[in-house]
């Protein structure tokens, strides 16, 4: 509860929470509030905002930019949390081994991990991605992919520190065995560091993903913030809001994750703050 | 001790650069049918003898391990395939793009990196002020926005609304300036595209500066210039900042393959051509040689600029001695 209140004290996190329902809620919402799908012709093309029935005007063919906003905001938030939890997945199983275990183990996945941080990943991604065919679950698996070292790196350090403490040492005292311990003893202490970066990742997703789509590497089906703005270059000369509108929606939601990141980092971490 | 660093870095770098092949090799086996598939389809015709005729020319037949040290072999003499579509040598079509990609790529460094120490000094010198706060407010704002977005509003606002700057290209087309006018026009076309690349660094500098600045304020050495009477201005140059920067050498080298990351975002938006529009058009036409050569290259490139680095700040800082 102390958790609660203080993360609620921030102005700015409560501000990206607040934020962030309202999005969550627009992408549930979506097929229930338009009657068509966003790849559906409703009029004439390039429309201005407030036109009659186009809240947010239309785009290069004629669709209605507002439904494929609200549909956007699904791709975002899917890829988003979905390659995140992918890659806490693969974090923490690994991170938690190499941590509790040490040795050549470790030393392998902190190599791995050092690697990643060394290799131009969008790069990488853009020939995963590519090779595997753009589609929804090739960015989700791509994105985990190149992120899962971040969240390992994290879950490590934390094994490090925490494996040798005395409540560890007392727990293998009365016999519990090493899976255990890590799930019952170490992991819920080891917890809020990763919470803190798995919800800054969920951001970064999100921008990643709008960089595949906008590249032509998203899932040619489907509507997406991203996927928006590279249908937008060919008329942002003549049509300002076909680029900017769905570039705002990207930068208010990953900054209002990044914010509730903060806020979790300061709720969490009390000490840090100074 | 520093030649003992020296050659333990080295040999990282050269594992690396073989851990990337591998990596390659791994992701060519990864798309569906293999190299004889393709090349049948490009044919248009394929019977069972042609595709065994194609597949034992290339040795798909033969086991993995063999075609795995082909494979290093191939690289290793810089050989990394034929594109499917220009029907050139990866390598040559990589090379020619490559200039501009590092023209613009060193353009954004200095740009990040001169703004951001200047902005992160201002911010340090009052930790809390109105001035820190908004540095900090940046840095977040730039960590949200979408680096290809933040290159079209940059295109909207100074080439379309104001027509100050040239929205696309290297240099203007048809026109035929040589010597110090062609330079100039080269400059004008690489300021939008430069600081667009340049923005999301110059934040994370800034607010790296300002940190680095603030811990080393607090040390001894510091309180000591001061104490032999130094003015406030000659303590902040020549003692704070100057150690303050040792570090960011480092993350230079730790930020070269987001640069990269970057780069091919907003080469595309700005039609720059360089590697990150090579990189675009070889998704679009499919050429998975060229694709995967571009990740080689960068690849390699980009540890070799951390090995620069880091041989750069065991030389810069005296408490280095043999790393990790």
């Amino acid at each position: 509860m102390n958790f609660a209140r203080r993360f609620f004290a921030s102005p700015p996190a409560v501000f990206g929470f607040a934020v962030f329902l309202v999005v969550v809620a627009i992408a549930l919402a979506a097929p229930f509030l338009f009657a068509r799908g966003p790849l559906s012709i409703v009029g004439m093309p390039l429309l201005p905002p407030g036109s009659p029935g186009l809240l947010a005007g239309s785009d290069v063919i004629g669709r209605d930019m507002a439904v494929g906003l609200a549909y956007g905001a699904r791709i975002s938030l899917l890829v988003g949390i979905a390659s995140t939890c992918c890659a806490v997945g693969i974090g923490l199983l690994l991170g938690a081994t190499a941590g509790y275990y040490g040795g050549w183990l470790d030393d392998l996945l902190m190599r791995v991990t050092e690697f990643f941080q060394i290799i131009p990943t969008f790069v990488l991604l853009m020939v995963l991605v590519a090779f595997l065919q753009p589609s929804l679950g090739s960015a989700v698996i791509g994105i985990a992919l190149i992120t899962w070292p971040q969240v390992a790196r994290v879950v490590r350090g934390q094994f490090l520190s925490l494996r040798s403490r005395e409540f560890v040492e007392a727990a293998r005292v009365i016999g519990m065995g090493d899976v255990r311990i890590i799930v019952t003893q170490i992991l819920p202490n080891a917890l809020p560091p990763i919470v803190v970066v798995s919800s800054m990742m969920v951001g970064n997703a999100i921008l990643t993903e709008s960089a595949l789509s906008f590249l032509g590497l998203g899932d040619p089906n489907l509507m997406s913030w991203g996927s928006m703005i590279g249908g937008s270059r060919v008329a942002m000369w003549v049509a300002w809001w076909t680029t900017v509108l769905p570039g705002l929606c990207i930068v208010i939601t990953v900054l209002a994750l990044n914010f509730i990141g903060d806020g979790l980092n300061d709720a969490l971490n009390p000490r840090r703050r100074g | 001790m520093k030649l003992g660093y020296i050659a333990m870095r080295l040999v990282k770098t050269v594992l690396i650069t073989v851990a990337v092949v591998l990596l390659s090799f791994f992701l060519i086996r990864m798309v569906p049918g293999d190299a004889a598939t393709v090349m049948a389809g490009q044919a248009g015709y394929a019977d069972e003898a042609y595709m065994k005729g194609l597949r034992a020319e290339y040795g798909l037949d033969q086991p993995l391990p063999v075609q795995l040290w082909r494979y290093v072999e191939k690289v290793a003499q810089g050989d990394l395939g034929t594109s499917y579509v220009r029907r050139q040598p990866v390598v040559s079509v990589i090379l020619e793009r490559l200039p501009n990609t590092l023209l613009l790529n060193a353009f954004a460094l200095l740009v990040a990196a001169a703004g951001g120490i200047w902005l992160g000094s201002v911010a340090a010198r009052r930790p809390g002020s109105a001035g820190d706060s908004a540095v900090t407010v940046l840095a977040m704002l730039f960590y949200a926005v979408p680096q290809f977005w933040l290159g079209m509003m940059m295109v909207l606002v100074f080439a379309v609304w104001f027509h100050l700057l040239p929205p696309f290209g290297i240099e203007t087309m048809g026109s035929d300036l040589t010597g110090l006018a062609r330079l100039g026009d080269v400059a004008q076309h690489m300021i939008l595209p430069g600081v667009t690349l340049a923005l999301y660094f110059l934040a994370s500098y800034a607010r790296l500066t300002r940190t680095a600045m603030i811990d080393v304020a607090d040390q001894d050495f510091v309180k000591t210039a001061r104490a032999k009477g130094l003015t406030e201005r000659q303590v902040s140059r020549r003692h704070i900042l100057r150690n303050a920067l040792i570090p960011l050498v480092t993350y230079a080298g730790l930020q070269a393959s987001l640069l990269v990351g970057g780069s091919v975002l907003v080469e595309n938006v700005f039609s720059w051509p360089g590697i990150g529009t090579l990189a675009f058009q070889a998704v679009w036409s499919r050429d998975n040689p060229l694709l995967l050569g571009i990740f080689i290259v960068t690849a390699i490139l980009v540890s070799l600029f951390n090995l620069i680095t880091d041989i750069a700040y065991s030389l810069v800082d005296p408490r280095v001695e043999l790393g990790r």
